[in-house]
Order: C-alpha cells, then structure tokens, then sequence
C-alpha cells in the first residue's frame, strides 16, 4: 500500500465508520435465503456432478458382499486388489484391452496432431481457389449425423479387412473436421504472415515452413487438440461395438460391458475396471482441465 | 489436379502458363487428408445407405445378391397401411402406432431427447449467468466439476450408475428413503416427498427417466461451458449502463444476457437436437443392450443397430436410418428457423 494510499485513509475516518457499517449490512444479508441459497444450489448440482465418480472408486475398493450390503459402503474398503484378481480371472484379456485403448487413443492422437495441423495451415495461411468452399464444406461435415452411415461402415471394414484390426479405429478419425477448425482459428491468429513469406523467400519449401515455422508456435493449440483427440478416441464405444469382435481385440469400454449382466453382476470387478478406465481421464482433467475447457468452447465460440 | 498440371508434351509457353507454382498447388495437398479420410469413412457410408435402403438385402446373401425393392423397405419400416385411421382422434390409435416397431422407438427417442435436452439448456443458461456474475476464485473449479462427466467414458459410468439406482443396496434408495425417514421433533417433515420404500428402479416406466438423467447428468455441463464462453464476449459496459439505468439482476439477465446469448443457443441447441437424436450409448449400456422390458428405451439408432447387425437385415435398417436422418435434417432446419431467425 502506498503513503498516499495510507495518508487518505487516516484522513477519512467517517468514510471508514461507513465503511464498517456496510460490512455489517453485508453480512445480514449474507444470511438472507436469496443470497445464499443459489450458491447452495450451484454446490449440491456440482456434488451431484461428482457423486458418480466417488462411488465407483469407492466401490472399487469393496467385495461384492460389502458393495451389496445396507448400507452400501460411503468410504474407502481394502479390496482392491481382490477386485482386480478378480476381474482378471473374468477377463483375462483385460489388461491387454487397456493397453490397446491406450495405444490406439495415442495413434489417434499423433495423427490428428499432424493432419489437422497441417489442413489447418492450409485454411489459414495460403489463398487457392475454392478455399473459402472447401472449408464451408469441412465446417458443415460436423453436423452430419455419423449414425446413418454406421451399416455401411461396418460393410466397408469388411471389405477392406479392417474388422478386429486397431487401424479400423485409428484411421478413420485420423483428422477430424473440429481439429483443422481449431487449428486454423489458432494458427491465423498466432503465426505472422510475414514470417512465412519470409521464409518461402529465403528458399525454404512449403512443408519445410510448415514443420520449421508454424510447428513450434502452436504448442498451446497442439496441446489442445491432443487433450481433444486423445479423450474421444479414449472412449469411442460405438465405433469398437462395431468393428471389434474378437475378444483380444476389445477395447476397455467393450471388455466393461461384456461384463455386465452375466448370471451375478460383480459389482466390485465391474467398479474397479471401470475405475481404471476412467483414471487416466480424471488425471488429464485435473491437470489440464482450463485449456481443455477453454480449447473446446473457444472453438464454439468464434464458429 | 492433375488435369491442371501441364504434361511434358505440351509446349513451352503453355506449360510456363498452365504450371502452378509450390504455394498454389501445396494448400491442396494439405488439406486433402481431411477430405479423403471424409469422403471414404464418412460420406461414402452415408451415401450408400441412401442407395441401400431402396433394396432388399440380406447379410448372407452379399454384395451380388441386392434386390431392387423401391421405397417398400420404408413402407416396411413405417407400417402405415393397416393403422385404423378412422380412430385417428382416440387413444387406439396411438396405442396401435405405439406397437409397431419404429414409431416406438421414435416416440422413445425423443421422450428421451426432450426430458434430457430441455432441462440441459434450461439449467445451463442461468448457470452459466450466476458462474459468470458471482463466482471469481472458485470460478475454475466449479465448472471443472459440472464439465468433468462430459469427458467420461460412458460405460463406464453408466455402469456405476446402474449400481447406484439398485433396489434393494443403491445408493439412491438409500438416500431417498433416508430424507423420507429424516426426523425432527418427531415428526417427518419430509415424509410427504421421500419415498418410504427402496424404490424398484428396474421397472419399465422408471428406465426412460434414469437414461434421461444420465444424458442430463452428462451434457449440462458441456452447455454450462458454452453458454459461459458466450457470455464473456458480452460487453461488461452494457451491464453497466443497465445497472445506471436502474435494472436489476433478473431484467439485466432478461433483456441483455438472453437476447445476445441467441447464437450460441442455436448452436448448443442444434448440438443436443442432433445429439440426442442418435442416443445410442446410454440406454445400450443401462438396458444391456435390450431397450429394458417392453423396449421402452429402445431408440431409433438402437434399433438400427439391432436390424442391421443383430438381424442382418441391411436393407431395412438402412431405411430407418434415412428416416432418421430426415427427421435429425428437418429439426435443424426447424431450429435455424426459430432460435436463428435474425431481428
């Protein structure tokens, strides 16, 4: 605080008393229902929000007998790793089933990453005929419903030989529509016309101001659009219903349903694996949950 | 492109005029990924079940075996013919809609739809208001909470969900009953709206509202986030000069906050109407993939997946998929009509 700061304050004591007995006031009203009350209400939604979650890592860590017992149990129990014996013993593929959610995410990831980055740099930085077309095009594609063409999709992978292959999962979602949307916004926003003419002056070829230029200046986008990939391609469940049927090819969202309703629900195996489906989830969340939301809203936005 | 670049043979003043130079042929190079992933995966399937469903086609028979069948796959689909028309104004007609196949799983579909995507946008917009207007420090972690089931696996949860609305052990039953039993100087103040018993969630009239919930559970985060995106582009002086003209919180929300939120009303709102249309996830996983006793949360895309796969009836299930397609078109457009429409 500065001298001046604290001079006037001295000075003005009434403006201070005043000052005191609005404090007061605030804190009466503080107590009125109509203050309070919507800041209760926005808490008990957000519990409701995570309740779900605490339940299912709760239940994890319980047997069957405890999970089924009233009441059920509200903390934490010690059998986990039963659980996980036991799911293993139900599924024993279910392990190899998170690794290839895992790496197929990952793949998805890479790809999207670089084709949408690389289409995005088109859309933002060059002038070619039918442009403005072709991406009024790319933005439409997002509306179109996916599900009318799922029989088809299924035939086509047939046809290729892609069923119970991680490419039938990979591939198509390589470069999705919303990712090149990202990357153009960002990209016209955060790399200098200039610097690529520049460079296209000095020699270097079209990828070649790609991959040295506009690359490493979108870090925050890349980092976005991975968060993005990575979290859909995570949890496509629809598209592994649909091309995976062999059981060592099943995704962890496939191996977590076949578990369900098979003679006595095993609450405390289905809990666990679901818990460690879900895990890596929570963890990107909380660690990047601002450029996430931020990233996927800005994206909204400016459409 | 290759009709533009000049072959060799051509002479040299054309092919100095006709050759494009790296930054003008490199763009389409670029983009071309997006558009052949798109074209193969995305619009070439879509395409074809448009042709398919006009055939029959069985899924043993293959590719050769396509029989020209016009427009009887949707007459077969939508059973129009022998309804008792007469009756159009009793309940037996409706009930008798009711029983065919794909009238059921439409009216499910947007029982499910509605009760799932009104209470979204109505609870996101105020929300979103309030988060915007009051909240600072804990501002972040609020909407990390509500957004947090959007970016969930949906078995996953769905599952967890189905353990928690369990008769006789949930979680749910626990807590409903135990507000129903809650006692306070003897008596039951909330006896009147709490349940006494654990509550059978498993019977058919309670399987469309528990989808619903999940649906609603999932996505109203997801629109808080949008609508409160909108919101920050909202210019503060407006606020103001509304509070200098003596408007309070309500008609500030009324007639600066509503009005200038529209597009991105249209936009969450097309969201949820094309979303909610093709539900499939949620109630595949809460009803075992059954649509739960008297298909009752059986939707349209269910359906097609059952026909289709199950059934292998490729023909029919690709004619309830156009069906749905044009119902998913005409509510958009009805939409861009309505919340769109410029003033």
């Amino acid at each position: 605080m500065s001298a001046t700061q604290l001079i006037a304050q001295a000075v003005t004591t009434p403006a201070a008393r005043t000052n005191q007995k609005s404090r007061q006031a605030k804190l009466l009203r503080a107590l009125k229902p109509s203050e309070w009350l919507p800041y209760a209400i926005v808490m008990l939604g957000a519990l409701i929000m995570l309740a779900p979650f605490y339940f299912m890592f709760v239940f994890a860590t319980h047997t069957n007998t405890e999970i089924l017992s009233v009441p059920p149990p509200l903390w934490f129990g010690s059998a986990l790793v039963d659980n996980f014996r036991e799911l293993v013993a139900l599924r024993p593929h279910f392990w190899h089933s998170v690794g290839l959610s895992l790496w197929i995410a990952a793949a998805a990831t890479a790809l999207n990453l670089f084709l949408c980055s690389l289409g995005g740099y088109a859309f933002a930085m060059y002038e070619f005929r039918g442009r403005d077309k072709l991406f009024a095009g790319l933005m439409a594609t997002m509306l179109l419903p996916a599900f009318v063409g799922m029989i088809p999709f299924v035939l086509l992978m047939k046809e290729i030989d892609w069923l119970n292959s991680t490419r039938a999962l990979i591939v198509p979602g390589a470069c999705s529509a919303f990712g090149v949307f990202l990357m153009r916004q960002y990209i016209s926003s955060a790399v200098p016309r200039e610097l690529v003419e520049a460079a296209r002056m000095d020699g270097c070829g079209e990828f070649g101001i790609y991959w040295r230029i506009v690359v490493p200046l979108i870090g925050p986008a890349m980092g976005t659009l991975g968060l993005v990939s990575f979290i859909g391609s995570y949890n496509n469940f629809v598209g592994a219903l649909l091309v995976m049927s062999q059981q060592e090819m099943f995704t962890a969202p496939l191996v977590l349903r076949s578990l369900q309703g098979t003679g006595q629900t095993q609450w405390g195996a289905i809990s666990a694996g679901s818990a460690i489906t879900v895990l890596p989830l929570v963890v990107i969340f909380i660690l990047y949950s601002r450029r996430l939301i931020e990233g996927l809203s800005a994206g909204a936005v400016k459409g | 492109m290759s009709a533009v670049l000049a072959p060799n043979g051509k002479p040299a003043k054309e092919r100095k005029r006709r050759r494009l130079k790296p930054w003008q042929l490199m763009p389409y190079v670029f983009v071309a990924p997006f558009f052949i992933l798109f074209l193969t995966f995305g619009l070439f399937p879509l395409l074809f079940s448009a042709y398919a469903s006009f055939f029959r086609w069985e899924l043993t028979a293959g590719l050769g075996n396509m029989k020209w069948e016009g427009l009887g796959n949707y007459a077969f689909v939508l059973q129009v013919n022998d309804l008792p028309w007469s009756r159009f104004f009793s309940g037996e007609f409706w009930s008798e809609l009711y029983a065919r196949d794909f009238w059921r799983a439409m009216y499910n579909t947007f029982w499910l739809g509605i009760v799932s995507g009104l209470p979204q946008h109505l609870i996101a917009v105020p929300l979103a208001f309030f988060i915007h207007t009051k909240f600072r420090r804990a501002r972040n972690p609020v909407i990390a909470m509500y957004f947090l089931p959007y970016i969930t696996n949906t078995v996953a949860i769905t599952l967890v969900f189905s353990s928690l609305f369990s008769r006789d052990f949930g979680v749910i039953n626990q807590v409903l009953t135990g507000l129903g039993h809650l006692e306070l100087f003897g008596i039951h103040p909330l006896a009147w709206l709490f349940p006494a018993q654990n509550v059978d969630w498993g019977r058919p009239e309670y399987t469309r509202p528990i989808v619903s919930f999940i649906v609603w559970w999932r996505f109203v985060g997801w629109n808080t986030v949008l609508y409160l995106s909108a919101l920050q582009t909202i210019p503060k002086d407006l606020y103001e000069a509304a509070t200098i003209d003596g408007a309070g919180l309500l008609q500030q929300f009324r007639y600066i906050t509503v009005p200038l939120l529209r597009p991105m009303m249209l936009l969450a709102v097309t969201l949820t109407i094309i979303g909610n249309l093709q539900l499939f996830e949620e109630p595949f996983i809460l009803t075992g993939g059954s649509g739960g006793v008297g298909q009752v949360a059986e939707t349209v895309a269910m359906q097609m997946y059952k026909v289709g796969l199950n059934d292998g009836d490729f023909g029919t299930a690709s004619a309830v998929a156009w069906l749905m397609f044009m119902v998913i078109a005409a509510l958009t457009w009805l939409n861009n009509r309505t919340l769109g429409r410029k003033d």
